[in-house]
């Protein structure tokens, strides 16, 4: 037995100091990791404890003038198993196969599956989805979800556009107010262990999503169908290639109906709209025509007007005075203009004509000698003052702008040329917003599709204002081109499109689409009624139509098919002359 | 000490000491109900599947540790080298026909109750060196009693160094501080502690998964095995100032592996924050300073001997530990003493516990 000596005690407690002052150490070490980092950390391990899921914001409705649903939303359920919380799996696979309808083989993989959740099917209808809901298997999650649904099918499909996957508007008004109807979607923060299961007590942090506003529309699903008709009708009588029909309020600006036959079907508008073997197209290639069949040729792309651009020399000549109604003009069949000989529709010429004769007659050397009489320099300062080098600003994605010559370019040739439509490009819309301005007096309005934004409860909202622009032509040169047009209708080359009881005025043309050579035409007519005080504004294109091709023959009954049944519709009232007839004047 | 109060508390049981004992032990329970309860609901759908082998432990070892302290050491220091031989072939027996674990052959079944021999040989060999260093009868400042003595552990260390090299390190941290207590040279522990280090780089480069965990150790986040490491520091990170609160502690839940195990302490972060951390380690360091104070009022060497080794023993665990937790040093396996999840390291503990009671319960003068 040995004494415990001084040197052995002085020895442990040197030991125990050591120690101590380790440990000390250590809550210093503590203290850096908890007190000055414990943010970093707290934040990596709340990343760890969270799971986020999205809620999907419904889409707002696009709603026509009359409220009725173009563009709604359909309940469709996402069905997915979580395999920790299977608990009869041969069950699940036998119930989901036979509800989905899908084969046990797959379903069965999914199923057995280890992973934290697997989706079994989208886009199942809400009945289906409820129906598995009730057998009430344990592991099995129904989550509701939005995906657009078209109640017109394919109703002014190049207008309304579609949405994709993730609800996201990708053409026509579904992508231009996408802000306006996408909404915002909500969350749902869960803390989990990790396995992934919810804790309970802690609770979810919910942010509701925020629904998008729904959006009214000028188009009217009535006027809209009809028109399409008519458009269709034409298209299969005359074998023509595509048929495009826009009806717009001249006054301010409204899109009533939009037309372009083929139409497609919304609600499948990944298929193509004709019978075509896609299975040796690239990718590329697949993509490429149906970029093409989405296209809305009314904004998209541009044409030769031909002679429906004869109102806007008309207008420029009326208001630079270098014209009146009353001038005489004299038609040989042909103008010869510098060294060219531009020939008039009629070879054998229309002889000795008023102005409004000439209009009538749509005689190509008076509207000649009406640029003429302006110069390149009037003409193209016009031509820039009706607004026809602006785009119109359509609330539309993807409108085209015109195609015009330079201005110095421009020589007499090219004058003459654009004096009756051609050698130049614009799009359908442009010519009707312009005629539009040249025939209300003057202000330039902008076409549009947009009228408000509904509140949340679905009543009146904002009202969307677009800009008008106002002096384009004077009042009076109005009031003259107006006069000139109905009497286009009433006695000149558009008297297709007469209708009793209706003042109308129109313009009828007829052009040869590049290369001449084709003997491809476009035949159109735009026309506009009560004359005298213009509430709507037609035009229809025919693309390529076989047999004859004169607008005033094929398009302007179009017009007049559509304006007998629409403009009853849109109450305004046949003239009480024909009722009780009075005697006329001279 | 001033000697007055020496006289009074002579041959008087440290109530100090069996008061931080109990705290410590309660406060295991409570924080490895806490901590398992997720563990045991999942694997064995018990939440206090843990806590129950646990609490039957600590009875057990409670129960030990009163016979143990009643018992005069003088009595178990003749026992000694049968206690050392019998770790030995417990040991060797683990070797054989141990349980295996977790990929670890470190369990001995005994019917029901498993048992882990080298949380035995832990006691033994404080028990033995204390029993060889009091016997000697020359001088025990040498150079030559300093190997002699340390080559005598040298067999339990290689038995429990071969599947536990975190056990045989506590064994030589114990072996080394005893013997530079009995020593009356400081000089000599310098140049062992220089060859300790160097022993300990050769050591670590020769085998590459052991350099790797240095990296890990300095990198966790890049490594795929610094998993454990990293949710650690997330929980200790996210207790902040005052903890989440008692059972509150997410990191439990399966983020940080078997934390009732050795990274208990990082979900006693998490719940109870810097403050309940920093009181844990306080109260560690009461205890240690108690085992210190018994060791040095102890009047033969044999009982302060004893006292040292205990002391050595929770203070090298604790230390190593918390190291390890908070990603002070790399990751070695050392459970944290009265709190993490172990039947057989709490029955001894507290066994030796009792003996250091015992120790200040049977002073005896030396024969002058």
């Amino acid at each position: 037995m040995k004494k415990n000596m001084t040197y052995h005690k002085k020895k442990i407690w040197i030991v125990f100091i050591c120690c101590f002052g380790i440990l000390m150490g250590l809550i210093g070490r503590l203290t850096y990791l908890m007190g000055f980092r414990s943010d970093y950390y707290y934040e990596r391990a709340q990343d760890l404890h969270e799971r986020e899921r999205d809620i999907k914001a419904a889409r707002g409705e696009i709603l026509d003038a009359k409220g009725k649903v173009l563009a709604s939303n359909k309940t469709v359920c996402t069905v997915s198993v979580i395999h920790s919380q299977i608990k009869e799996p041969e069950k699940v696979i036998e119930t989901l196969s036979e509800k989905l309808k899908m084969e046990e083989a797959e379903v069965r993989k999914r199923v057995e599956k280890i992973s934290s959740i697997e989706r079994i099917r989208t886009n199942v209808d809400k009945a289906v989805g409820d129906s598995i809901r009730e057998e009430n298997l344990s592991g099995v999650k129904i989550d509701e979800d939005y995906k657009r649904y078209y109640p017109y099918g394919s109703l002014a499909s190049k207008v309304l556009g579609f949405t994709g996957g993730d609800n996201q508007g990708i053409i026509g008004l579904e992508v231009k107010y996408e802000d306006v109807l996408k909404g915002i979607p909500g969350k749902i923060l869960t803390t989990t262990d990790a396995r992934g299961v919810e804790i309970d007590g802690i609770g979810e942090t919910r942010q509701d999503p925020v629904p998008g506003n729904s959006l009214k529309v000028s188009l009217d699903a009535n006027i809209q169908e009809f028109v399409q008709q008519a458009a269709c009708k034409v298209m299969e009588e005359k074998e023509a290639e595509r048929v495009s029909v826009l009806l717009m309020n001249p006054q301010n600006g409204e899109i009533y109906a939009c037309v372009n036959v083929p139409e497609f079907d919304l609600n499948h508008p990944f298929d193509l709209n004709y019978k075509a073997d896609t299975s040796a197209l690239s990718e590329k290639q697949k993509q490429e025509l149906l970029n093409q069949m989405w296209r809305n040729p009314c904004l998209n792309d541009t044409y030769e007007p031909g002679s429906t651009f004869k109102i806007i020399t008309m207008s420029a000549g009326l208001e630079e005075g270098v014209v009146t109604p009353e001038d005489s003009f004299y038609c040989p069949g042909y103008k010869i203009v510098e060294d060219r000989r531009i020939r008039c529709a009629r070879r054998g010429g229309h002889g000795a004509q008023t102005f409004v004769q000439g209009a009538q007659n749509s005689c190509n050397p008076v509207f000649i000698e009406v640029g003429l009489r302006l110069g390149v320099e009037k003409y193209y300062e016009y031509f820039k003052q009706f607004g026809l080098l602006t785009k119109t600003g359509v609330d539309l994605p993807g409108e085209a702008g015109t195609i015009m010559h330079k201005m110095e370019n421009m020589g007499d040739v090219e004058l003459a040329t654009v004096a009756f439509g051609q050698s130049f490009q614009i799009t359908p819309i442009q010519l009707a917003t312009t005629v539009s301005s040249l025939i209300n007096g003057g202000k330039r309005v902008t076409p549009h599709f947009g009228v408000s934004v509904l509140n949340e409860n679905g009543t009146m909202g904002k009202k969307i204002s677009y800009p008008v622009k106002k002096g384009i032509v004077s009042e009076e040169t109005s009031v003259k081109v107006r006069a000139i047009l109905e009497t286009v209708v009433s006695i000149g080359s558009g008297k297709n499109a007469q209708i009793d009881g209706y003042e109308i005025g129109g313009k009828t043309a007829t052009s040869q689409t590049l290369p001449r050579s084709a003997n491809r035409y476009i035949s159109s007519f735009l026309g506009f009624a009560p004359a005298k005080d213009p509430q709507i504004l037609g035009i229809c294109i025919i693309h390529n139509p076989k047999g004859i091709y004169y607008g005033g023959t094929i398009a302007a009954p179009v017009i007049r098919s559509i304006f007998d049944n629409v403009l009853p519709y849109l109450g305004i009232e046949k003239r009480e002359e024909i009722i009780t007839p009075v005697p006329t004047e001279g | 000490m001033p000697e007055k109060k020496h006289r009074d508390s002579f041959q008087k049981t440290d109530m100090t000491m069996l008061v931080l004992v109990l705290i410590l032990v309660a406060f295991g329970l409570t924080v490895l109900y806490s901590t398992s309860e997720y563990n045991g609901r999942v694997r064995f759908h018990d939440s206090a599947y843990y806590f129950k082998k646990q609490l039957f432990a600590t009875v057990l070892g409670i129960f030990v540790m009163y016979v143990v302290a009643l018992i005069d050491y003088h009595i178990l220091i003749r026992a000694a080298p049968v206690a050392y031989l019998l770790s030995m072939v417990l040991s060797t027996a683990v070797l054989l026909v141990g349980q295996e674990i977790n990929g670890s052959k470190r369990w001995l079944n005994l019917g029901p109750l498993s048992f882990q021999p080298s949380e035995f040989a832990k006691v033994a060999v404080i028990l033995f060196l204390a029993w060889q260093i009091g016997r000697s009868s020359g001088k025990t400042s040498g150079f030559w009693f300093m190997c002699r003595t340390m080559a005598t552990l040298l067999p339990i260390v290689g038995l429990v160094g071969s599947n536990n090299l975190s056990t045989a390190i506590i064994i030589l941290g114990i072996g080394v501080v005893l013997i530079f207590v009995s020593n009356s040279r400081y000089l000599q522990f310098i140049g062992m502690g220089g060859a300790g280090i160097a022993f300990v780089g050769i050591f670590l480069a020769m085998e590459s998964y052991r350099l790797e965990r240095l990296a890990i150790w300095r990198n966790p986040e890049k490594y795929e095995k610094g998993f454990q490491t990293i949710q650690g520091l997330y929980a200790i990170g996210s207790g902040g100032i005052f903890g989440r609160g008692l059972g509150s502690s997410l990191q439990k839940l399966g983020f940080v592996p078997e934390a009732q195990n050795d990274m208990i302490f990082s979900i006693i972060c998490e719940e109870l924050g810097l403050a309940g951390a920093a009181v844990l380690i306080l109260v560690f360091g009461t205890l240690l300073w108690r085992l210190c104070i018994a060791a040095m009022h102890s009047p033969d060497l044999e009982g302060a001997l004893i006292c040292a080794g205990i002391m050595a023993h929770l203070a090298i665990q604790v230390i190593l530990n918390i190291a390890v937790v908070t990603n002070t040093i790399p990751n070695t396996g050392i459970t944290l003493p009265f709190v993490s999840y172990g039947g057989t390291s709490v029955v001894f503990l507290l066994g030796e516990m009792g003996l250091a009671l015992s120790v200040g319960n049977h002073r005896k003068l030396p024969p002058a």
